[in-house]
């Protein structure tokens, strides 16, 4: 296949048939974590940075582990707050990042844009890894391979996403990418928590959990920040549970084979009950397992023969 | 000296014909029409205007120049060389510099600066409050003895109502115009640009149209009661032009001003993310752009101003929440303001008043007319001649414009201030 994109910044950049390309391939490198000797030479020579702004255990891991194992060698640098803060540029951050000559840079960064503005300026890939309330796509693509991993496809099922939407760089990556595959997105969260001007992403919008579980097959929960309480986008946590936590009465209202999904870290009794984590209908540590394979596969895609410019 | 043949615009005077201008020790001395004699003028410089347009010296009423403080940005003789070449004869400079300009030493500290320069007429906005700091009020009425033409706490709103209503009275009682930068910080938090459906897509946080309205909702409420004339600055939002159409009808003393930039672009011009387009107030939808075109053929806008505000480099390079707001407008003013004429069919007459004697009659200055006796500031533009605007022709110390790209019509070729030309294009 031929690769047309030096980046990989968002969903929202990305055709319906590249995104099914992607989860086609991801299940061939499946395969590799699953040998005994988990290694292809397929990008031996490689160097990629892993640039991290935002503290991350599961995306920095899944990065690392899918370039070590395509042969990449692999360098990881975190900072924590931005270059600002420490009195440079992200440019001049990233021109002594360039001295290495790497091949690909994986950037997760507190403010959006900077990943699509480094990507204008420098020669090498860069993928974003999660900007600000932007996007974060490779989240995304692993969720969408989990799904299709359980339901064999995203069209026409009917999938909700709870919670923060508004700070939530998951949903909206998530939502273009599951609208392009055929799905059907239901957007969950008190009225504080919406993205002012939600109803130009074409997706129903409700406050009222409850009556549409249902019809889920598919509900996604959203990490749901303590420090939003200070800034008043809600209460308290004891009403947040009420109304908008996933607990074990809601979960019997749900379809029979319905799942559910979290990107992580999950809190534990706030938007998701600790038990629920670890029932048959989760598919949280299959997110996270999937996670590898699919970043295998953009790896490849961005860094491998099969790039032109 | 003498500029002859040229067609002549002055909406002061609401004149438009072919003519010769005659200036003598720094005064208009005669506008007439081609067809009089013209008198033996060997000895005086003529200025061949034939196909050439001019206007009285343009006035910026609202741009920082950053001198004292931040001369790494601008300073009031790069400013003044800028405002040259966009044929800007008058630029009022606001008071947030370091330090602020809130009495008389730094009144004459700019002004003494100006006079080094040399080129174009600066006359300074002081401070409302001591320190921009919203809560004493700056000396007014010595900032005036010393030069001052206007009071603003620009970059600031005044937040304290009280301290609103009392500024805009002590304000009157020097005769001082008070330019109100209307923003609820409360509500526009930590907002990068126009909050709605945009914002929430490119992940940035939003500033609501509401945090400028409720403002000027404020300032009218309060000149209203208080019978004290107020301007509000660079309105960008329909509801704001709404509410102060409203409040001129019901003949409340205010008035308003926007910028070319909210007048030509909108929040679209964000999607890469170019923090060149990152301005207080930001750049709104396509729907509030609208308004403000129908704000300017209906008359409820008074003015046009650049809020030219230079930013160095480094600081546009970081990233766009935390690079600072402004963009740089001394030279695109009279461009823009050309671009409204030819492109959206809005009168010439009309577009020129906004910018000459629309702001010196809310000022209480003179210029902004080439009526015989006022100063020879004039400006004169080749409307034949497109152009586009690079890096390399910004005389400004700072290259941050979200203009850079765009071609206009219509370039200033001289800019005379008080009987000197001060620009000239070059091979002219």
């Amino acid at each position: 296949m031929i690769w047309n994109h030096k980046d990989l910044i968002s969903i929202q950049n990305l055709e319906r048939e590249e995104i099914e390309n992607i989860l086609e391939m991801a299940t061939s490198f499946k395969e590799i974590s699953t040998r005994e000797i988990k290694k292809v030479p397929t990008l031996r020579g490689k160097t990629v940075v892993l640039l991290f702004y935002e503290p991350s255990t599961r995306t920095k891991l899944s990065f690392e582990i899918a370039a070590k194992r395509l042969s990449a060698d692999t360098v990881s640098l975190s900072v924590s707050g931005s270059s600002f803060e420490k009195g440079e540029t992200i440019m001049d951050a990233t021109r002594n990042v360039m001295a290495m000559a790497p091949d690909c840079i994986i950037i997760r960064y507190p403010y959006a844009g900077t990943p699509e503005r480094l990507g204008k300026a420098l020669p090498c890939s860069v993928i974003n890894a999660g900007d600000g309330f932007h996007e974060h796509p490779t989240q995304a693509l692993l969720d969408m391979y989990s799904i299709k991993e359980r339901f064999g496809r995203l069209d026409g099922l009917n999938i909700a996403i709870v919670g923060d939407i508004m700070h939530s760089r998951v949903a909206r990556s998530n939502v273009y990418g599951m609208k392009k595959l055929g799905a059907k997105v239901v957007l969950v969260a008190p009225r504080t928590l919406l993205p002012v001007g939600v109803e130009a992403w074409g997706v129903e919008v409700s406050s009222d959990f409850d009556p549409i579980i249902p019809d889920m097959d598919i509900i996604m929960m959203l990490r749901v920040q303590r420090e939003r309480m200070k800034q008043c986008f809600f209460s308290d946590e004891r009403e947040y549970t009420v109304f908008y936590g996933l607990d074990m009465p809601r979960i019997k209202k749900m379809k029979p084979d319905a799942i559910i999904m979290h990107p992580g870290p999950f809190n534990r009794g706030v938007e998701i009950t600790g038990d629920i984590a670890y029932s048959p209908r989760s598919v949280i540590f299959r997110q996270v397992e999937n996670g590898v394979a699919v970043r295998m596969t953009l790896l490849y895609l961005y860094l491998g023969g099969a790039h032109v410019d | 000296m003498w500029i002859k043949s040229a067609r002549i615009v002055d909406p002061g005077q609401q004149l438009d014909f072919t003519g010769n201008i005659h200036i003598e020790k720094g005064k208009i001395k005669a506008v007439e029409k081609a067809s009089s004699p013209m008198p033996g003028t060997m000895h005086e410089e003529v200025i061949d205007a034939r196909g050439l347009w001019v206007f009285p010296g343009i006035i910026d009423m609202h741009a920082h120049l950053r001198e004292p403080g931040y001369e790494y940005k601008e300073d009031v003789y790069t400013g003044s060389l800028a405002a040259a070449a966009g044929g800007v004869t008058t630029v009022v400079c606001m008071a947030n510099t370091e330090p602020i300009n809130d009495n008389p030493s730094v009144t004459k500290y700019i002004l003494d600066k100006a006079e080094e320069a040399g080129l174009v007429r600066i006359l300074p906005a002081g401070a409302v409050t001591k320190g921009q700091e919203g809560k004493v009020l700056s000396e007014m009425g010595l900032m005036k003895k010393a030069g001052i033409v206007a009071v603003s706490d620009d970059g600031k709103p005044v937040e304290d109502t009280s301290i609103m209503r009392r500024a805009l009275e002590y304000a009157a009682t020097f005769g001082l115009l008070l330019i109100s930068h209307c923003e609820d910080r409360r509500l526009s938090e930590a907002g990068v640009m126009n909050e709605g459906a945009l914002s929430s897509e490119l992940g940035l946080p939003g500033i609501p149209s509401a945090a400028e309205e409720v403002m000027v909702a404020r300032d009218t409420i309060i000149s209203s009661y208080t019978s004290c004339p107020v301007h509000i600055t660079h309105v960008s939002t329909q509801g704001s032009l709404e509410i102060i159409r409203n409040a001129k009808a019901k003949g409340i003393k205010v008035s308003c001003d926007v910028t070319p930039h909210h007048l030509l672009l909108d929040e679209t011009r964000l999607y890469d993310y170019d923090t060149n387009a990152k301005m207080y107030p930001p750049l709104r939808t396509g729907a509030d752009r609208k308004a403000l075109l129908q704000g300017l053929a209906s008359g409820v806008i008074d003015v046009i101003a650049s809020d030219h505000a230079p930013h160095a480099r480094d600081e546009k390079d970081l990233d766009f929440d935390v690079a600072p707001f402004g963009a740089i407008g001394l030279q695109t003013l009279l461009p823009a303001v050309l671009r409204l004429h030819f492109d959206y069919g809005l009168g010439l007459m009309q577009v020129l008043s906004l910018v000459t004697v629309n702001p010196a009659r809310l000022l209480g200055i003179d210029g902004g007319t080439l009526k015989p006796g006022s100063r020879a500031d004039i400006t004169i533009v080749d409307p034949s001649t497109n152009w586009t605007l690079s890096e390399d022709m910004i005389m400004s110390k700072s290259k941050n414009s979200p203009f850079l790209g765009e071609t206009f019509r219509g370039e200033v070729v001289y800019t005379i201030c008080n009987g000197q030309i001060v620009y000239r294009k070059n091979g002219i």
